[in-house]
């Protein structure tokens, strides 16, 4: 094969990211000075460190370690996280064995924010008196959506307004996963859950533009199926100081009715239906990715709605409804009128 | 970070280790098996496998741990990864 062939095939497979700017990460200083070294978001040269050990509790597929590999390859070893009951938490391991190299405070549901606040404070206590010396470290939670949309979300809502000096991540896999798929604020409707057995009636909350509106630091919305995306956000949000959200789209198996291997596939699927959203925005500026905008523009037809639906089990009422052909096309209608919205904020 | 003071760690503390969950290969009724010769480097394996079984150099896989979910194989754009059934070859 030739290069050039090879450098083809290679942009093609890369397909998630065509649009989406690579490696444009620079080298900036630490507050004490130290240089740190230009990171790039190219799959090649991306950092060698790994945030989770081989062998995890999660579901084969899951979502979340994969998003936590991402992000450790940016913060790395330097770095503190909060996470509060969820999958990730249930697939750590057993006292005394973790899989994250980090430290991991795993705090009260609630309280998430509040615990990443007091631990960035406290860091900046310690450098400040000299008890500490060398880069502060990053300090991120790595919450589900139950942690974030519902139960941590006053906790959540303060911080980003005292513009504390922390990366709140939330990862959506649209449901309480952990304690065996019960909805969310951030489950849309008709899917099926444990406590929704007839789809859920209600529309989810747009958690990511209610941050927005907070016009903190950094908020972005990102999905494990856009890896390089998703590192280029954390990557950016590395260098900014105070309150930082990114919401990572996570599909997950058990959760959303699918086979294991498509965790990635149906997140593709997701961002080209227009289902979800991906944009960043600094101090409140919006920036709409390209794919999201391009569908939003009406320069790409979004991928196939119907599909999205059918091949999730969680949809299996809408599926198999006479009613079908209308709910589908008051879903479309939704998610043309959210688009249209997101771009008004331009 | 460098503290200046060594301090005692309290307990419970959990320390890093690898196979949290043991040897996870035993949850899997399907193996992914490489074709090298059909691999093109993308590296799409690489990122996407959960469990950080895929090396980025050779994209061997540590199957003691690989729980056949599959997404390297669906993700590989040219079909170099093909999933076997437990136990075959
Ligand atoms: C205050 C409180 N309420 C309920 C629970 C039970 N619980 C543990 S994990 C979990 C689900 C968490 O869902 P989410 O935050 O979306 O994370 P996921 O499990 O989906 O990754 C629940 C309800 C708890 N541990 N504490
Ligand atoms: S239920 Fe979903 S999020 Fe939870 S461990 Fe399984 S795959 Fe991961
Ligand atoms: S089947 Fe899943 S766990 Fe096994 S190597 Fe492939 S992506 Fe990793
Ligand atoms: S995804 Fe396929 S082509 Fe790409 S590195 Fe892996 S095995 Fe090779
Ligand atoms: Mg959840």
């Amino acid at each position: 094969m030739s290069e050039k062939m090879k450098e083809n095939i290679l942009e093609s497979s890369v397909n998630p990211m065509v649009g989406l700017p690579h490696a444009e990460i620079s080298k900036h200083k630490e507050h004490d000075g130290t240089e740190v070294a230009a990171l790039s978001s190219k799959l090649a040269e991306m950092p060698e460190y790994e945030m989770v050990h081989k062998g995890t509790g999660a579901c084969a597929g899951c979502p979340s370690p994969m998003g936590l590999r991402i992000v450790g390859k940016v913060l790395g070893p330097n770095s503190v996280v909060v996470m509060t009951p969820s999958c990730t938490v249930a697939s750590t391991g057993m006292m005394p064995k973790s899989c994250f190299k980090i430290p991991v405070l795993n705090c009260a549901f609630a309280s998430a924010a509040a615990t990443a606040t007091g631990i960035t404070g406290a860091y900046d206590a310690l450098i400040e008196k000299g008890a500490i010396s060398g880069p502060k470290p990053t300090v991120f939670t790595w919450i589900g959506d139950g942690g974030t949309y519902d139960i941590g979300f006053q906790g959540l809502s303060a911080a980003a307004e005292r513009n504390d000096d922390f990366i709140f991540f939330c990862y959506n896999n649209e449901a309480y996963g952990n304690t065996g798929m019960q909805r969310s604020g951030a489950t849309p409707r008709h899917a099926i859950t444990t406590t929704t057995p007839g789809g859920k009636t209600e529309n989810k909350k747009n958690l990511p533009i209610l941050m927005l509106e907070h016009q903190c630091a950094y908020v972005a919305t990102a999905s494990v199926s856009y890896p390089q995306d998703l590192f280029r956000k954390v990557a950016k949000a590395k260098d900014i100081k105070g309150f930082r959200y990114i919401e990572v789209h996570s599909p997950c198996g058990p959760g959303w009715k699918i086979p294991w291997s498509e965790t990635i596939d149906m997140g593709k699927r997701a961002v080209k239906t227009g289902a979800w959203a991906l944009w960043e925005a600094e101090n409140g500026n919006l920036t709409i990715n390209a794919p999201t905008l391009q569908i939003a523009q009406g320069k790409v037809k979004p991928a196939s709605l119907e599909e999205y639906i059918e091949l999730q089990g969680r949809f299996n009422l809408v599926t198999r409804s006479p009613d079908k052909d209308k709910i589908i096309a008051d879903m479309k209608d939704g998610i043309e009128k959210d688009l249209k919205r997101l771009l008004m904020r331009l | 970070m460098n503290t200046n003071e060594k301090k005692e760690i309290l307990q419970p503390v959990s320390m890093p280790v690898e196979g949290v969950a043991g040897f996870t290969s035993a949850w899997r009724s399907q193996w992914p098996k490489l074709d090298s010769e059909k691999c093109n480097g993308c590296l799409l394996c690489w990122i996407f496998c959960p469990e950080t079984l895929i090396s980025r150099e050779d994209r061997s896989i540590d199957l003691r741990y690989c729980k056949g979910c599959a997404v390297c194989a669906r993700e590989c754009p040219v079909n170099a990864i093909e999933m076997i059934r437990e136990g075959e070859e």
